[in-house]
Order: structure tokens, then C-alpha cells, then sequence
């Protein structure tokens, strides 16, 4: 099961992709702005380091462009239609995040706000909660971010010591959450928390609604590497949480936090059905080897056969991305693959991404080091955060294991407090 | 192997690998080692009544290609092929056969064909130059009109199945561009000799034309198309041994992780090291890529999709590279006894090696790669 029902609507009731995808054409050209060419080299997805007015004006932009694909009838194209979607499948949303190409999309708001927080609501949100939150997220109404990582450990998500007490029918959430793209901006948050001390660790887990403005959230941007700000950590400090905004049975959050992170590694991996553009949408053609050719353009080196070598090894892994993410989207949809399977296209889209990241350097050579602003002085300070793209939404490490442990089989790593109540594992080195 | 594949594709795929497990099991494949020809023609044939030859040949010529998934069907079956590093000519008899179905005057086709399809005849594509890119026009061998003749010179190596074949379709420079010429291997002016092969079930020979003269009749196709008709019989060609590299290294992989599970160091099974798991991990990783994209570039091939040639491409590419990289991780998961002739190992890492490096090594298709990826961005 990867896809709600809704997604695949009776045979016979299904606009044929190809007409989708010429009247999608049509509507986008008619209708969204074209990318600014000076731009294109930007990071579409993050916003860049400016000015907060600069930084909370592109996310205006951002909320209105969805509210275009809202209006247009483009929004939440795999959406079941009861909650504001189009109802229709992986390939229509493949088509129309073809068609985007050289054009705007809200890409800011795709990740996290409609995966994995949309799409976890979808698979466990009460329906009144549903009905509520995302017809607002697809009208750009709602942004929404994830508050998962802890300053704890960001891989040990199931490890979170941030703790809800019950208080008749609210909760009252204490703690603090990390790396959360956006919170700044974001306006609910998918909250996980611990509920019960005295159980094992992935027992004693329940998932919030928590509204990032309400009192006793307090916000702090994180300076990355390039500059970019898009990171927060909150404080949360006696943040009231009516039951309501409970998603999924109490204590047992980590069948919710399981699903999350296969949302999670299903957009890291560019496979998921609910996100638009081709930023993290699944794509049809290898758009990072045309940016390469780009770069390579302006470093007058396209001759190069060493360069077209290298350009074209960046392009042999982005057209296997492309291939590998609708292998196992279809894989997992036909239960001829398991769900665990996602972390493959996670993997492939750390290598894609920083092979990439590693021509560009090469190609731009001294310009990366000490050039005009642009495409080739950007190789160098993109290339900084390198890293990123294998540690954020989940480690590579942890992708590794998904794979040995959950799809292979192979023995987990020895664990000596999987029956230990959570209250009593080490938190830290002894005497700490 | 295509997740979306049919009922008929599968059947086909099935039925293949019954009859190879039954009438060729490694121990047979180790067995041919000695032998000169590397399969036995009975063998070829048994394996042509169930369709090895068939499937790029419309049912009009009395071939089996009816759905328009035909080099699909062949890349699955190549992928069977892999899996037993089966003997046997199935590329250059398909890409010889499709060539005659695409190309080929209705006296070629009457000629040859129906000896392809039962097995008696077997073919072999003379395309490969000694010291020039696989993927480069053909130059090293000319044809040179003489009256209604064509004379042909030069040399092509290493040439599969050369000295098995019964007639060679080589590639040859004119003038007016590239063709394909169908000479007969035991004909004046053309000397084949065996080579060494590192595949153990796989010949390769090499076919010297001092002079040979065939008639303008035996060009297939003509120079104005030859440069398009190699071109995509390139791409066939990277699609197949894609798929065949594919079905090797998936039970070079099978192989492997089940020696993990029952191999014990240090009172635990290897399976249970972190250092294993997180190597058998991207391992899995290149073999769904793998199978992902072998099966994306037959289907493009098959539709002829724009894209198609930089698919197979990239399948040959990605598939030659990290997929005989695989197969070497295999044999360090073994350790010593990965090194050995009496492990099966081997049987599947010759194969892998043997088509990364004819028709294209992962290098030149990198550089293909490119050069679509700019003419289409």
C-alpha cells in the first residue's frame, strides 16, 4: 500500500495521462511565471540567504503560487478529491511536473509541507483533521514542517525526549526539536514526542498537531554552512496540545513516525506522488546533467572530453534515478517490492545529487574559488554543503541499515535495551 | 526484470530458464570451457524452436514479434542468458536477424531468415575494429565498388561467434557513408581465426577481408540509412548486454548475500557486521538501479523514444560499470574462495566483463551520454 485508494480512481473514470498533460501545458504556460534564467542556478527549494523581508517575501511568492495551481485545478494532483485533490495517479503528477520545467513552481512549501506532513495525515489523520488541514495546505494556506530531530540525535528519531503530559483534554508538550526546515514561516508542525517514560523506547511515542505560533514555541534560526538560515530549533515549553490535535493512538506513534519516515525517504528520493515541480517531484529527463552542461558552457570547457566524460557520468546516475524511482514507486505500489525499499531511491539521490555537486567543482576549477557571482563562483559555495544531501531527511548510514536489516534481511545490530523502559537507557557517557 | 512484465513475456522468460537449468547448468557451461565452439548446435536450435531468435522479426517473415515489446522480450531473455552464463550466440544472431527484418530485400530475408528462426544458420555481426572506439563509424574496413561488386579490406575483432557463423554481417566505410555487407565467412578474400575468449562459454574471432568480393546485392540496406541501422543495432546491442549483465550479477548477489548469512567469523554470522550490511546495501542498490534501468531502455527502445538512445546508453553505462563492480564486491564478501576456479563466481564475473567491454565500455557510452543529453537540453 503506498497510494490511498482515492489516488487510483475506477478505470474509465481517469482523464488519460497524455490529455492531462496537454491540458496541463496549456494551463501552465497561460498562467505560471516562467524561472528567472539568472536564477536557475539557485537552489529552488531552499530559500537563499537574504534579507527576512526578501526571505519572507519569496515565501509569499511561494503560497500564492500554490494557491494558482489551486485555482487552475492543478493542486494535490494525487489527492483524494474529498480533501481538495485531483484523485489521480503517480503519472499524471509525473507529466505535470514535466511540463513545469523552465516555468516557477511553489517549491518551497512542497517539502515538508505535502511530504511527508499531508501525506502522514492522509494515512492517519482523523478525518475532521484531514478535512481542516489539507485543503488549507493545498490552497497554500498552510505550511507545515516537521518537528522530528531532537538536539539529542537526529538519526535516533524513536530516541526523542521531548514529553507530552496529559492535562485533561489537552497535552502539555516540553522539549526541543531541531533542523526543521522552515519553522520560521511554517505555521503547524507534525510534533513526536514521548508519552510513557516507562516503556521501551518506540513504545511510548505519540504524534501532535502543535501550531508553530502558539505560546511557549520559541523559534531559533540556524546558520548553515553557505549562510542559508532555512534551519530552525524550537523550545517548547509548556505548549498546551488539545487531544484533537492527537494523530494516531497514544503511545503509539511510532507506527506513525514509521510511515512518516517512508514519506520522508520517498521525497528525498524524488518518488513521491504529492509533491509538484521537479525539485524532490519525480522527473522524466536528467535536469542536474543540463545545469552541468550549463556550467560546463560557461567554463568554455564543453570540449573537454575529460569534462563531457564527467558530465556524462553525472547523467548516467540521474537517468538511473529516474528509472530506479518509478521502478520501485511501482514496486511498492504492486507489493512486488517492500516499502523499505524507498531507502534505495534515498541512497541514489545522495550519489546523484553530490556527484554532481563534485563535477560542477571540477568544471568550474578556480572560478569556484574565486569568481564573479554566478554559476561558477555558486559551485564552490554549493559544494560546502555537500554533505546535506546524504544527511538530511535521514542519514545515508540509516538508509544502509533500512536496506541490510528491513528489505534484506540481515541481523539488526545487537540491541541490549530493546526491553529496557526508555527511562533507564543511557542517554549519555557514564557519570555525564 | 520488468516489474510491469506480461503473461507472455514471463511464460517466455520461464520456459528459458527451465530449458537452461535442465539441458545447461554450470557444470555444463565449465565443461565447454575446452570446447571450440562454445555451444552445440542441437543446443542452438532446441533454443530457437523456443523463440531466442524470433523476436525481432515480424510474424510476416515467420518470426515471433507480435506485441511490439521485442527488444524487451529479448532483454529478458538475455537476462536468463546472465543468469546461467549461458552459452550461445543470442546478440549477434538477433542483431543480424533484426537488421535483415528492418532492412534486408525480400531475397535476403527469403536467404537467411528462416534459418535464423529454426537455428540451422547462425550469424554473427562484424562490427568491432581492433584500435578504434566501438562506438566510432566503421573505418577499418572499406568497400570499394568495383563494377557490380563491392570489394572489401580490412580487419574487424573481436568478432562473437565469428568462426561459428554462417554468414557475417559486416560493417564496412564507403564513400556515400557506412554499410553493412553480408559476406560469407568461408568465401576468397576473408580469413577467420579464433581468438581467446574470457568468457568460458563465449567465441570471438577475427575476420580478415584481404579483397573479398561480394555483389552489390549482399549490402544490407544502403549508405544513405547504414549510419542510422548501426546506430540503433548499437543500442540494441547496449539494451542486451545490459539485461545479460543484469541476470549475472543478480545471482552473483544472491549468491553472496546467502554466503553472509551462513559464513560465521568470530562466533557471528558476516551478515551480522555493520561493515558488511552497509557494502551488501549499496550492492542492492546497483542491482535495482540496474534492473531499473535496463528495463527503462528496452521499453524506450522498443517505443522509440526520444530519449531512447541516451537510456541504452546509460543502462550499458551505469550496468557495465557498477555492476561488474558488484560482481568483484562478491567475490571480497567470499574471500578466498571467491578467487578460485572450482567457485561459481567466476562463471558470472566473465560474463559481466565480456559485455562491458565489447560494444561500448562504460567510458564511451559516458561520453554518448553527453553528447544526447546536449542535443536534447
Amino acid at each position: 500500500m503506498t497510494w490511498p485508494a482515492a489516488a487510483a480512481p475506477p478505470d474509465g473514470d481517469v482523464e488519460p495521462v497524455e490529455e492531462f498533460r496537454a491540458r496541463a501545458r496549456a494551463w501552465i504556460a497561460g498562467n505560471l511565471p516562467r524561472s528567472d534564467p539568472a536564477r536557475l542556478h539557485l537552489p529552488a527549494y531552499r530559500i537563499t540567504a537574504g534579507t527576512e523581508e526578501e526571505e519572507l517575501a519569496e515565501v509569499d511568492r511561494n503560497r500564492r503560487l500554490q494557491r494558482l495551481l489551486w485555482d487552475g485545478g492543478f493542486a494535490g494532483i494525487c489527492f483524494p478529491r474529498e480533501y481538495g485533490g485531483l484523485g489521480l495517479t503517480p503519472e499524471h503528477q509525473r507529466a505535470f511536473n514535466a511540463e513545469t520545467t523552465g516555468y516557477e513552481t511553489p517549491a518551497l512549501i512542497q517539502v515538508p509541507t505535502f511530504v511527508p506532513c499531508a501525506a502522514v495525515l492522509l494515512d492517519f489523520g482523523t478525518e475532521e483533521q484531514k478535512r481542516r488541514h489539507i485543503p488549507a495546505m493545498l490552497r497554500g494556506e498552510e505550511i507545515w514542517m516537521q518537528f522530528l530531530s531532537e538536539p539529542s540525535g537526529g538519526s535516533d528519531v524513536a530516541g526523542a525526549l521531548t514529553t507530552a503530559l496529559r492535562d485533561g483534554d489537552d497535552w502539555i508538550l516540553n522539549g526541543s526539536k531541531i533542523w526543521t526546515t522552515g519553522a520560521w514561516y511554517a505555521d503547524y508542525g507534525l510534533c513526536l514526542v514521548r508519552t510513557n517514560w516507562d516503556v521501551p523506547k518506540h513504545r511510548g511515542l505519540t504524534v501532535f498537531i502543535v501550531g508553530v505560533r502558539q505560546p511557549g514555541v520559541e523559534l531559533h534560526r540556524i546558520e548553515m554552512i553557505d549562510g542559508n538560515r532555512e534551519f530552525c530549533q524550537e523550545f517548547l515549553t509548556d505548549v498546551r496540545v488539545p487531544d484533537s490535535n492527537r494523530v494516531g493512538e497514544v503511545d503509539d506513534g511510532w507506527t506513525v513516525g514509521t510511515r512518516w519516515m517512508f514519506h520522508e525517504r520517498n521525497a528525498m528520493g524524488g518518488g513521491s506522488p504529492y509533491v509538484t515541480g521537479v525539485r524532490h517531484g519525480n522527473v522524466e529527463a536528467p535536469t542536474g546533467a543540463d545545469r552541468l552542461i550549463d556550467v560546463a558552457r560557461r567554463a568554455g570547457r564543453l570540449g573537454d572530453p575529460r569534462v563531457r566524460e564527467l558530465v556524462g557520468g553525472h547523467a548516467v546516475l540521474a537517468r538511473a534515478q529516474i528509472a530506479l524511482t518509478r521502478r520501485v514507486a511501482t514496486g511498492v505500489q504492486l507489493g512486488r517490492l517492500p516499502d523499505s525499499a524507498t531507502a534505495l531511491t534515498r541512497l541514489m539521490s545522495a550519489e546523484v545529487e553530490q556527484r554532481r555537486l563534485d563535477v560542477a567543482l571540477e568544471i568550474a576549477g578556480p572560478a569556484a574559488a574565486g569568481g564573479e557571482p554566478g554559476e561558477l563562483f555558486h559551485a564552490g559555495t554549493e559544494y560546502l554543503l555537500r554533505q546535506q544531501a546524504s544527511i538530511g531527511g535521514g542519514t545515508t548510514e540509516m538508509a544502509r541499515n533500512n536496506v541490510a536489516e528491513r528489505m534484506l534481511g540481515m541481523p539488526r545490530e545487537h540491541n541490549p535495551y530493546t526491553n529496557v523502559p526508555f527511562r533507564d537507557v543511557p542517554k549519555g557517557p557514564p557519570g555525564a | 526484470m520488468d516489474l510491469l512484465a506480461t503473461d507472455d513475456q514471463t511464460f517466455l522468460w520461464d520456459t528459458t530458464r527451465t530449458f537452461l537449468e535442465r539441458e545447461c547448468p554450470l557444470t555444463t557451461v565449465r565443461e565447454l570451457a575446452g570446447s571450440a565452439d562454445g555451444f552445440d548446435r542441437d543446443f542452438w536450435r532446441q533454443g530457437a524452436s523456443l523463440g531466442w531468435t524470433s523476436l525481432l522479426v515480424p510474424e510476416a517473415l515467420g518470426g515471433g514479434a507480435i506485441t511490439g515489446t521485442g527488444v524487451a522480450d529479448l532483454a529478458g531473455l538475455a537476462e536468463v542468458f546472465g543468469a546461467h552464463a549461458a552459452p550461445g550466440p543470442l546478440l549477434p544472431t538477433n542483431v543480424v536477424a533484426a537488421a535483415l527484418a528492418r532492412r534486408g530485400t525480400a531475397e535476403q530475408q527469403a536467404e537467411l531468415v528462416g534459418g535464423l528462426l529454426s537455428g540451422e544458420t547462425v550469424a554473427a555481426w562484424a562490427h568491432a575494429q581492433p584500435a578504434r572506439p566501438a562506438l566510432a563509424p566503421p573505418a577499418g574496413v572499406t568497400a570499394t565498388r568495383d563494377g557490380d561488386d563491392l570489394v572489401l579490406t580490412g580487419v574487424k575483432a573481436p568478432v562473437e561467434a565469428g568462426a561459428q557463423a554462417d554468414v557475417l554481417l559486416v560493417t564496412a566505410a564507403t564513400t556515400d557513408g557506412p554499410v553493412q555487407v553480408l559476406v560469407d565467412p568461408r568465401g576468397p578474400g576473408v580469413a577467420v581465426t579464433p581468438l581467446e575468449s574470457v568468457d568460458l562459454a563465449r567465441r570471438y574471432a577475427r575476420v580478415e577481408l584481404d579483397g573479398a568480393r561480394v555483389p552489390a546485392s549482399a549490402v544490407v540496406g544502403d549508405p544513405a540509412t547504414g549510419r542510422d541501422d548501426i546506430e540503433w543495432q548499437l543500442q540494441l546491442a547496449a539494451v542486451v548486454q545490459s539485461a545479460e549483465i543484469v541476470g549475472a550479477a543478480q545471482v552473483a548477489f544472491d549468491l553472496t548475500l546467502a554466503w553472509t548469512f551462513d559464513r560465521y567469523t568470530f562466533g557471528r554470522p558476516l551478515a551480522s557486521y555493520q561493515a558488511i550490511k552497509h557494502r551488501v546495501a549499496d550492492m542492492r542498490l546497483w542491482l535495482e538501479a540496474g534492473h531499473a534501468l535496463a528495463a527503462a531502455a528496452a521499453a524506450d527502445l522498443d517505443a522509440g523514444a526520444a530519449a531512447g538512445p541516451e537510456v541504452a546508453s546509460a543502462a550499458k553505462a551505469y550496468t557495465g560499470e557498477h555492476l561488474t563492480d558488484l560482481v568483484q564486491e562478491c567475490i571480497q564478501l567470499h574471500g578466498g574462495i571467491g578467487l578460485t576456479y572450482d567457485h561459481d563466481l567466476h562463471l558470472f564475473l566473465r560474463r559481466v566483463v565480456a559485455d562491458r567491454v565489447t560494444h561500448g565500455t562504460p567510458a564511451e557510452h559516458r561520453m554518448r551520454v553527453t553528447d544526447f543529453r546536449e542535443l536534447a537540453s
